[in-house]
């Protein structure tokens, strides 16, 4: 079996380059359309060889647009400034209230635990939008419409269940025994939650935290339906960038790749905590 | 050790006790749950409802009127019909597709692990971007992939501006986006199948397809199915690549569940159909996970009692 012969592994290199084509292309063309102007861009036929130039991501983070008729300003910078407020704020938040209770679902099976626990991962399937649009009109009501913590609370919606599954899965491989011995060396639960299970869970907390960030990043819905131009993140502001700014290709391509090129990196950096945790939360869950 | 150590052992300290921690570990997650049934109910509440924002004055409850409207809604069925044909043909090709994929790099050889890392990007790149990054790609003017049409003799492909191809434009993108979600699960779990039973196949020279179709794929189920299971749920519910696309049109073409329900809601000020339509919508999702978790938890109990 182990010596495939020739015409098959030829055959699994073709496939394997058209997958690599297949999924690879669309980025790379995003990148080398943001490094053209717009002559470049409109050529017929289409060419990848061209003079790079960076007056697109100039134009975006000075926030002047040069177009044929008038210079145009936009605020892109903003909307990034937004998606990183937004995002490490909702992880920052739903690992501080998931931590602790996937622990408590882990170790203790109390009265209710299973429901909850259900509840919470049944509610990541239930259409957005259900909860959102009462929400929007409940928000108004309140004050928290168009504000960060508003946002940063209904993002709770996709991070909290993430995190409460893949967490309390890596809590529940740990040895109790383990725990027992350090209590029983008389310290107290919040000693043996902090310096043995939190450690040993780490790696599975990592990969919550950084899947948790790269969900609230890609959101679009809560934004779109919650906030007001100068509280949204990039993946709505990208949107509301193409009307605005018209047929400046180029500049929307530089907006599309600093938009994505975070996540992108976290990604490539921490690739085999996403795998776990992706594989952990579907397998687990 | 730290300074604590010689203290007695299960000394209670501060306010908790024992039985009240756990509670008390997981009352903010149940207060944020709290705060995700609330909406919920009052959606329920509002689809039992004639609302229109636009007039208040007529705002009264109605029962179930919305929803038997709905079996005399032409919209409402248009709607039903590309919800699930978008779900099922996005779920079904990224399964086919992702399965190939997986099975081609089931090896460990660095060229499958560097793959399969580089087929991370699609899925961490957020879907309305990706939407747009193929509304650039199929733009008339400069859109490579146009270019391509024409190259290969088809002339005038609108893509997503055509109503006979929108379907096809934006399962594309959906493809891109989440084929490599299926793939990475599969190969998750075709890496962790028993070398065994294949190695007894092999040795009784039992041909590879048969093998596949005997072995592989009995033993892959369970991940499939949780693969589809999570597809499914996410796929009815599309919203962002359509959204971010087409905005439901051409016309009604692509109106799924959650783009008209949003459109009811912020352009016709229509709560109550709004509210109803992502009820039923609610209602489908429920259903099918359901049915799915039940067969999972069996074919997981029966994957390992055998192995």
């Amino acid at each position: 079996m182990e010596h495939s012969s020739i015409m098959e592994r030829g055959l699994r290199a073709i496939a394997l380059c058209l997958v690599v084509v297949f999924f690879m292309f669309p980025i790379l063309w995003i990148v080398l359309m943001s490094f053209q102007t717009n002559e470049t861009i409109l050529r017929v036929p289409p060419s990848f060889v061209f003079e790079p130039t960076i007056s697109n991501y100039k134009a975006i983070i000075t926030g002047k647009l040069e177009t044929s008729a008038a210079s145009l300003e936009i605020n892109f910078l903003r909307n990034l400034g937004n998606s990183i407020l937004l995002s490490v704020g909702a992880v920052a938040v739903s690992l501080l209230l998931g931590v602790p209770a996937a622990y408590a679902f882990a170790r203790h099976k109390f009265k209710g635990s299973e429901d909850i626990a259900f509840t919470l991962l049944s509610f990541k399937f239930a259409p957005p939008l259900l909860v959102l649009l009462p929400l929007a009109l409940y928000f108004q009501d309140i004050g928290l419409a168009d504000t960060y913590i508003g946002l940063i609370w209904v993002y709770q919606l996709i991070c909290l269940p993430l995190i409460l599954w893949i967490v309390r899965g890596y809590f529940e491989d740990i040895s109790p025994d383990i725990e027992y011995a350090h209590r029983i060396a008389g310290n107290s639960w919040f000693s043996t939650f902090r310096k043995i299970a939190l450690p040993l869970a780490g790696p599975g907390i990592a990969a919550a935290g950084l899947l948790a960030f790269i969900f609230a990043w890609n959101n679009f819905i809560f934004a779109l339906v919650l906030a007001s131009a100068d509280k949204q993140p990039v993946t709505v502001g990208a949107l509301a960038f193409v009307t605005a700014s018209g047929i400046q290709y180029g500049q929307i391509a530089a907006a599309v790749v600093m938009s994505i090129a975070p996540t992108l990196a976290l990604a490539l950096y921490a690739q085999r905590y996403l795998v776990e945790g992706l594989s952990l939360g579907a397998v687990k869950g | 050790m730290s300074n604590t150590a010689k203290r007695p052992p299960k000394r209670r300290r501060g306010l908790i006790s024992r039985r009240a921690l756990p509670y008390v570990l997981s009352l903010p997650a149940l207060l944020v749950c709290i705060g995700i049934l609330v909406p919920f109910f009052t959606a329920a509440f509002y689809s039992l409802q004639r609302y229109r924002m636009s007039q208040p004055w007529a705002r009264e409850m109605n029962w179930g009127q919305n929803y038997l409207n709905f079996l005399s809604d032409p919209g409402f069925w248009s709607t039903l019909n590309v919800s699930l044909t978008y779900a099922v043909l996005t779920v079904g090709l990224e399964l086919i597709f992702g399965l190939c994929i997986a099975l081609l790099l089931q090896k460990r050889t660095r060229v499958n692990n560097f793959v399969s890392i580089m087929l991370l990007m699609p899925l961490m790149t957020a879907p309305a971007l990706a939407a747009l990054m193929f509304k650039l790609m199929t733009n008339p003017g400069f859109g490579i992939l146009s270019y391509y049409m024409t190259l290969i003799g088809v002339e005038d492909f609108r893509w997503g501006a055509s109503p006979s191809t929108a379907l096809f434009t934006v399962v594309l993108v959906d493809i891109w986006v989440y084929t490599p979600f299926i793939m990475i699960l599969l190969l998750a779990g075709l890496r962790s199948l028993p070398k065994q039973p294949f190695e007894a196949a092999a040795l009784d020279g039992v041909p590879r397809v048969q093998q596949f179709f005997r072995i592989t794929l009995p033993m892959l189920t369970p991940y499939i199915l949780t693969a589809v299971l999570f597809r499914l749920l996410e796929s009815i519910q599309q919203f962002d690549i359509i959204y971010a696309m087409t905005q439901g049109g051409p016309g009604d073409t692509l109106m799924v569940f959650q783009v008209e329900a949003y459109l009811n809601f912020f352009q016709s000020t229509n709560v109550g159909r709004s509210s109803t339509l992502l009820m039923i919508l609610w209602a489908i999702t429920f259903f099918i996970s359901n049915i799915f978790i039940k067969n999972w938890l069996r074919l997981r109990e029966r994957a390992r009692g055998e192995s």
